[in-house]
């Protein structure tokens, strides 16, 4: 069974008058257990409103079409529902919550899982053991780990902290939003190196990004062209080193 | 009596007079109280400092003065009520009046009942009591002065520092279901040098009928004394609490309080600090929470009168719909008060459309060389950071909990850390946890 399907998926979001504007035109994609996909796409294609649809932020409308996730209808599931069944949205824009520590976040939302599957709550120790593992590979200070979600971390170091929170949730769908947006060379590599650790054969991973650099350290089996709402080339990651040379011109002059 | 204000709100049931041999300042005090309060009457919202907070209500409540006979209700333990268990000296006042004294004082602390301390010492608190606060224009504080029959007083002598804190529990109790009025008196001085950490938990005893409690406490800080003032207000709906602290602080002096208020159908907790000695400090924080049928009043004057001292002013609270929050916040620098450092800050989220929030910052500066600053702000909850818990799998509810807390823990901070920050951060989880059921669940 695919472990994402969409089907034909269109959705709207709201304009700053209030009116419907379509961004999604009708996409469709199947990523199946162990598969990496990645979408590029130049701005404004619907990079991030994909992504944002797949994980269920309020804002978007769907108005047609499907999206199933391990044979289940995403779209009729909330946001924390859908996180709850393994899906996992690394921001583009991690968000700060003052007055929350990275740690009890953490362990609230590992429980809020494991409650949810009927299991018992994660013992301090190995919540702690796992924590620091992490963390370790992923280059995260401890001082880190004691302040507030977020806040006071410098671009890279919230990406970290996002590919930290991949691993500890083990989701079974990556859902990557420009992951590599405002990191340098080594904070890339790291992060890459984060997420490449967490590649099995039973896990999916949606990569959006708008430069192929990422593709060289994640290395995508299919790479899909994102323009004006919809698909329009879909190849192995050979079509990412094309898009490097020529650039989006050709798809975003086909789109108009 | 009587017969001078027939159409005066809780004073038309006759007034209880003090004793026949009171001392002659005492009864003067009396007196004065009383003419500004017929006067005055009940303060109307055409009266600018009231003018958020009506207390409309109460004439339709048939109230009786406290005649001093409640005691806490069987098995009642204040504990259970208040912060509960600490290393804290503990005292008790049931409806203001005090319920015993901790045995085992430190040489130099004094604490005693303040009818008792009238009754046989009263040149002990003469030097103080009435001439801290003042009655011009608190038209409810006149009046406690005017019905005062009890309360505690805490006097520490120059040079003693109090190792423990003083945790006195103030208890509403309505035990004949009698609607009752009272008019509790403090009074708190710190010789030079002294240092004490007061913890007050003004709190009702289960199923109390309406109350109104009245309170004053006077405050003298000596020169380079410290108080640290820490106050959980959990009051019943039936009850209304209006507390005036008027504090005056010496050269050096620092006056730091904290008020975490989360109970009762209408609280008012006023403070007027005057800073009367250069370096001195004071730091008036605080934390509420509102829920449906719940008006909750901050009101704080900060009064610079010297050079050189400062002050900080935070609070933040969260209204849910149906509740109504008052912050007013006023600071005032008089001419010769250069180098004064003030600053004001109230941050208020509203967690639904008919929750109310009333914010009055007044800056008055006479003097040329300050640091002066206010910020108020009334915000919703942050969407994206609940996205963003939920996106993690935390369910709704549970990250708007986790939010709320967040907010309101940030300014309980202020209570120095150890067992009264956990006990206070215990009181915010469990009031969380109440209206987790009734506040998410239904919307």
């Amino acid at each position: 069974m695919a472990l994402l399907e969409i089907k034909d998926l269109h959705a709207t979001v709201e304009d700053d008058d209030g009116n419907p504007k379509p961004i999604l035109k009708g996409i469709s994609l199947t990523i199946n257990p162990g598969e990496i996909h990645a979408v590029m796409g130049p701005n404004g294609a619907g990079k991030s409103t994909l992504s944002n649809v797949i994980s269920g932020r309020p804002g978007y409308t769907v108005t047609g079409g499907t999206v199933t996730y391990d044979g289940q209808d995403l779209l009729e599931m909330e946001a924390d529902e859908r996180a709850r069944a393994g899906i996992f949205l690394a921001f583009q824009y991690p968000v700060e919550i003052p007055g929350v520590a990275t740690g009890t976040f953490l362990k609230t939302a590992i429980n809020a899982r494991r409650k949810a599957n009927g299991e018992p709550e994660i013992e301090a120790v190995d919540f702690l053991k796992m924590m620091k593992a992490n963390a370790k590979k992923l280059g995260v200070a401890d001082s880190m780990l004691k302040r507030p979600v977020n806040v006071g971390f410098s671009g890279g170091e919230k990406k970290r902290a996002e590919v930290l929170q991949m691993a500890m949730l083990e989701p079974r769908l990556c859902v990557l939003d420009e992951t590599d947006s405002g990191l340098d060379i080594d904070a890339l590599r790291v992060v890459a190196d984060g997420v490449n650790a967490l590649r099995t054969p039973e896990r999916g991973m949606l990569v959006i990004t708008h430069y192929q650099r990422l593709l060289d350290y994640i290395v995508p089996d299919v790479v899909h062209v994102l323009a004006d709402g919809r698909i329009v080339k879909s190849g192995d990651k050979s079509l990412a080193l094309e898009l490097e040379a020529k650039g989006y011109a050709e798809f975003t002059g086909a789109a108009a | 009596m009587t017969d001078l204000a027939p159409t005066i709100p809780l004073i038309s049931d006759g007034i209880a007079p003090g004793a026949a041999d009171e001392p002659a300042w005492l009864a003067d005090l009396r007196r004065a109280g009383l003419s500004v309060y017929t006067e005055r009457g009940l303060p109307t919202v055409k009266v600018e400092a009231w003018k958020y907070t009506s207390l409309a209500g109460l004439k339709k409540i048939p109230f009786v003065l406290d005649d001093g006979r409640a005691r806490l209700p069987d098995g009642g333990d204040s504990d259970a009520l208040a912060l509960g268990p600490d290393d804290a000296l503990r005292v008790t006042l049931v409806n203001g009046r005090l319920a015993g004294v901790p045995a085992d004082l430190p040489a130099g602390v004094r604490i005693a009942s303040l009818a008792h301390l009238l009754a046989t010492e009263p040149s002990v608190v003469e030097p103080h009591l009435g001439r801290i606060a003042d009655l011009a224009d608190a038209p409810m504080g006149a009046l406690n002065a005017a019905l005062m029959a009890d309360g505690l007083v805490v006097l520490v002598a120059p040079g003693t520092v109090l190792e423990r804190p003083l945790h006195v529990v103030s208890v509403s109790n309505t035990p004949d279901g009698q609607a009752r009025h009272g008019h509790p008196r403090h009074l708190i001085v710190l010789g030079d040098g002294a240092r004490a950490t007061l913890v007050e938990s003004r709190v009702s005893a289960p199923g109390a009928a309406d109350s109104l409690c009245n309170a004053v406490t006077e405050i003298a800080l000596g020169r380079e004394a410290r108080l640290s003032h820490l106050r959980h207000v959990e009051r019943a709906d039936t009850a209304v609490d209006l507390d005036l602290t008027e504090a005056t602080l010496g050269e050096g002096a620092t006056y730091d309080t904290f008020t975490l208020t989360l109970g009762g159908r209408l609280v008012r907790n006023e403070a007027r600090v005057r800073l009367r000695g250069g370096g001195a400090s004071t730091a008036l924080k605080g934390a509420y929470g509102a829920r449906a049928g719940q008006h909750f009043d901050t009101t704080l004057v900060v009064d610079h009168a010297v050079p050189d001292a400062t002050s900080d002013q935070v609070f933040k609270g969260v209204v849910d719909a149906g509740g109504k929050a008052v912050f007013q916040g006023k600071i005032i620098v008089r001419k010769d008060a250069q180098r004064t450092d003030g600053n004001q800050l109230h941050k208020a989220m509203l967690l639904a459309r008919d929750a109310e929030v009333y914010t009055k910052p007044e800056l008055e500066i006479y003097a040329d060389d300050v640091t002066c600053s206010h910020g108020a702000t009334v915000g919703e909850l942050d969407l994206n950071q609940l996205f963003y818990l939920m996106a993690r799998g935390i369910p709704e509810a549970d990250a708007r909990a986790l939010l709320v807390e967040a907010f309101l823990d940030d300014v309980v901070e202020a209570v120095p850390e150890g067992p009264l920050r956990e006990a206070f951060l215990g009181r915010v989880r469990a009031w969380q946890a109440r209206r987790h059921a009734t506040t998410w669940e239904t919307s």
